[in-house]
């Protein structure tokens, strides 16, 4: 009995830690860049994709590739940024033009990403192993590679927070989530700091995606329902709250355990259905303002 | 001005231009090959979708994503109960279901902020898909569906007739007090709602009427599949397709989505059979070059040329 | 007849009281001033009685039913229109359509597209903008956008009107204009409750003035009354 809540646990903490990490990607780009970049999962799917490229065809360690795939997906999103969603800052009448006009492009860019995906490698499954042996935790086996996830999407995590609260980027990062306008006067060169912010947002997903590749099969298809779950955790965490997000990640991981233990197939429901009750209660979320 | 009477002058030439196709489009099949009926058809699919999506994003700027769990509704309702039911009862059914998906998601959604009501949207048909499934695998124990035979001639009308009401109620809707209440929830809701409009029934209730006909629409246009499962009929292609062509048809004028929905068609219908992937590729560049350089769409364009030319001649006597 | 009446309205954002305690009233047929320094809580006092925000305690009454808890719209079709410090048009609405939207959704409910028109055309004239009915409301001055607000709070019939800085913004000569509009208003049989910071204007047109500090109610009187009074000179002047 134990072990059967152990394992379901350890198995929420081990999902919840991949979802705290695309989380809080997501809300770097939303809560400081004011972008809802639904892309986003497809830059996990990109980095997972290149992950087995690199290791199917060159025998690159996986773990290399997180060195691989994060920057570049950093650099794509932060020249993204700087380019698209910035000129379209610039034009839009409002915060609320801007919001939505940078959602559609996001929406336009989740297309392009794909279908970029599915013309080179098609809609095939593709996996390979890694790690794959077990650990054996309290009596029941853990897949060593997705213990090996958990322990980098913590210390990603917990790195990053540092990197908010300690470093002279990570405080202006959090000025200009609060107020972008007053951030820029007080000297922060604000185009700069939200474009390195989607970037870091898009550096998560890099990650995410690796890890990913190293524990589950893949396909092309598989950005969108990340991209979902990344967006409830977000919402659930609170709109604008990074530390949120890392904790609602690791909630959603719970739950979504435990449903699955329960009724395989329903996780998502589940999510939907805690996030109806969000917008019905406290819709402004955990930590949210 | 909307509201103000217009003069029979300036219907006139619209009118003719109406009613002549009008009169094509109800003969059409008659004199028209198959496949030229069936494309027909799909672009009036696609103007239903537009349409559909304007009627209450255009205005409003609430930005939904949901047309795609609508049509994927009407679709299975229509796979449901097609083989028990008369076709008319069908398409009625599958307009009610996903009315009343809308008015469930309006209610929790639209009292609150924009971006909570594209974010519930943006998931609901990964979110229908996956509980149909389940449904699927684990209760009927059956996967996928098949679909009853309609002719292509009765899908034709039927789309036809569809198109006919929706582009009356969105003519209606557009030219009421409704229509111009929408505009100012697009401008300044709060001041909206002092101006003594009940926003969020107003909200709500245009929603979920503008899913009535991509319900419809799903529930016709699933007998052109014969077999139908899950992953078939919630497509997030039929979110993305609407606002692409609404958008770079331009919402200004009620005929920008018209003209944007029968480019697209036209074009899907041209590069699906050889480019796959790369003609989604193709559309979804062009969604982001009509954002950043077409914010008001073609029609936008044309209205900017136009105003060009009248200012020429008033340098020029 | 008591139009109006607050009573131990309070109002907390976070911890900072942004109303605390405050009983206030106006009569019918007055036109009421509502002053005092900036961050006082009179735009939080007029977003409590409007639904714009909702109250954490005490009760607001208007012609003696319970209007806190209503609805924004609601309140409007009873018949307390409001217009805001900023100035909040439709912008890409041209003015008539601004206040036919008035007209259609205020206290008359039922009417014709016709009828609609004309009281809004009414209204239009009433504060002198009817020439300039076919105007995107963005394109207007700033003086010309206040009186459209005015105009289209007017159309929705209201018994008591919420003015909030009408002034702030113009010049000598509009800001007398805005007086006269005001005193107009009030000659139509509508009450007035009026914010304002310009000191002039507020003590030549109004019956009686309340003044706000730290969200409590200092003061009320006579506009007489309120020039003398020491701890309003205080207030304003530091001590």
């Amino acid at each position: 009995m134990v072990v059967k809540i152990l394992d379901v646990v350890i198995a929420g903490l081990l999902m919840g830690g991949l979802y705290a990490l695309i989380a809080m990607g997501l809300s770097l780009q939303y809560g400081v860049a004011r972008v809802l970049n639904i892309s986003h999962g497809e830059f996990m799917m990109l980095g997972a994709f290149i992950t087995w490229l690199l290791y199917s065809a060159f025998g690159v360690n996986p773990l290399v590739s997180l060195a691989i795939c994060g920057p570049v997906a950093f650099i794509i999103g932060f020249l993204l940024h700087r380019t698209l969603f910035t000129r379209l800052r610039i034009s839009s009448a409002s915060a609320g033009a801007y919001e939505g006009s940078s959602m559609l492009a996001a929406f336009g860019l989740l297309f392009i990403i794909q279908n970029i995906a599915l013309a080179i490698w098609g809609a095939n499954v593709r996996a390979y192993s890694y790690l794959g042996f077990g650990v054996n935790l309290g009596g029941a086996l853990f897949a060593a590679n997705r213990l090996v996830t958990l322990g980098f999407a913590v210390l990603i995590g917990l790195g990053f927070y540092t990197f908010l609260a300690r470093t002279r980027l990570g405080k202006a990062i959090r000025a200009a989530a609060q107020d972008s306008a007053t951030a820029g006067l007080m000297g922060v060169n604000i185009n700069k700091v939200l474009a390195l912010c989607f970037g870091f947002g898009a550096l998560m997903a890099g990650f995410a995606g690796t890890l990913i590749s190293m524990c589950y099969p893949i396909d092309a298809n598989m950005g969108l329902g990340y991209t979902i779950i990344a967006i409830i955790v977000v919402a659930l965490g609170g709109l604008g709250s990074i530390p949120g997000s890392f904790i609602g990640g690791f909630i959603l991981g719970l739950i979504g355990s435990i449903v699955t233990y329960i009724e395989p197939g329903l996780s998502l429901a589940a999510y939907y259905l805690l996030f109806m009750l969000l917008l019905i209660v406290r819709p402004k979320g955990i930590l949210g303002k | 001005m909307d509201i103000t009477k217009v003069t029979s002058k300036r219907l006139f030439l619209p009118g003719i231009i109406f009613f002549f196709l009008a009169v094509l489009a109800l003969f059409y099949p008659l004199y028209a090959p198959a496949y030229y009926v069936i494309q027909l058809t799909a672009i009036f699919m696609y103007i239903v979708l537009t349409m559909s999506w304007v009627i209450f994003s255009g205005p409003t700027g609430y930005i939904s994503l949901a047309p795609a769990a609508f049509f994927g509704v009407g679709i299975y309702t229509s796979a449901v109960l097609g083989k028990a039911l008369s076709l008319p009862i069908v398409i009625c059914a599958g307009g009610l279901v996903s009315f009343c998906l809308a008015l469930l998601v309006g209610a929790l959604t639209l009292r609150l902020r924009g971006i909570y009501f594209a974010i519930f949207t943006f998931g609901l048909v990964e979110l229908i898909k996956q509980l149909l499934l389940y449904w699927e695998i684990n209760i009927t124990h059956t996967r996928g569906r098949f679909v009853i035979l309609v002719s292509n001639n009765t899908i034709y009308y039927v789309m036809l007739a569809i198109l006919a009401i929706l582009l009356i109620t969105a003519y209606i809707i557009r030219r009421s007090k409704y229509g111009l209440a929408l505009q100012s929830i697009g401008e300044d809701e709060e001041a909206a709602a002092h101006t003594g409009i009940n926003i969020t029934a107003l909200k709500t209730v245009i929603f979920a009427v503008s899913a009535i006909f991509i319900g419809a629409t799903g529930a016709i246009m699933a007998t052109r599949w014969t077999y139908i499962d899950p992953y078939i009929a919630f497509n997030p292609l039929f979110s993305f397709m609407p606002v692409l062509m609404a958008i770079f048809g331009g919402m200004g004028q009620f005929y920008g989505p018209i003209i944007g929905a029968t480019i697209f068609a036209y074009l899907e219908e041209v590069l699906i059979t050889r480019f796959p992937y790369y003609y989604m590729l193709i559309f979804g560049l062009i969604l982001i070059i009509s954002i950043l350089f077409l914010p008001n769409g073609l029609v936008g364009l044309l209205q900017k040329w136009r105003k060009g030319d009248l200012a020429k001649q008033d340098e020029n006597p | 007849m008591r139009i109006l009446e607050g009573e131990k309205v309070t109002k907390y954002f976070g911890g900072l009281a942004a109303i605390s305690n405050v009983d206030f009233h106006v009569d019918q047929g007055e036109i009421v001033g509502l002053i005092g320094p900036n961050g006082a809580g009179k735009t939080t006092l007029f977003n409590l009685i409007s639904a714009a925000i909702t109250l954490n305690s005490g009760v607001i009454r208007f012609k003696d039913r319970k209007i806190s808890g209503l609805k924004a719209y609601q309140i409007c079709r009873t018949g307390v229109a409001r217009t805001f410090q900023s100035v909040k048009v439709f912008g890409n609405m041209p003015v008539l359509g601004n206040v036919l939207l008035g007209s259609f959704f205020g206290t008359s409910t039922g009417m014709s597209s016709a009828d609609a028109t004309r009281e809004a055309m009414e209204s239009l004239e009433f504060v002198g903008l009817s020439a300039m009915r076919g105007t995107p409301a963005k394109d207007l001055t700033l003086a010309n956008q206040k009186r459209l607000e005015v105009a289209r709070a007017l159309a929705t019939r209201p018994e008591l009107l919420l003015l909030d800085e009408l002034i702030a913004g113009l010049n000598a000569t509009e800001t007398a204009q805005a007086m006269e509009l005001v005193t107009k208003i009030r000659d139509r049989g509508i009450t007035i409750l009026m914010i304002e910071h310009v000191m002039k204007a507020i003590m030549s047109v109004c019956n009686r003035i309340m003044v706000l500090h730290h969200g409590e109610k200092i003061a009320e009187g006579t506009p007489k009354e309120i020039a003398n009074n020491q701890t309003v000179i205080e207030v304003y002047l530091g001590k």
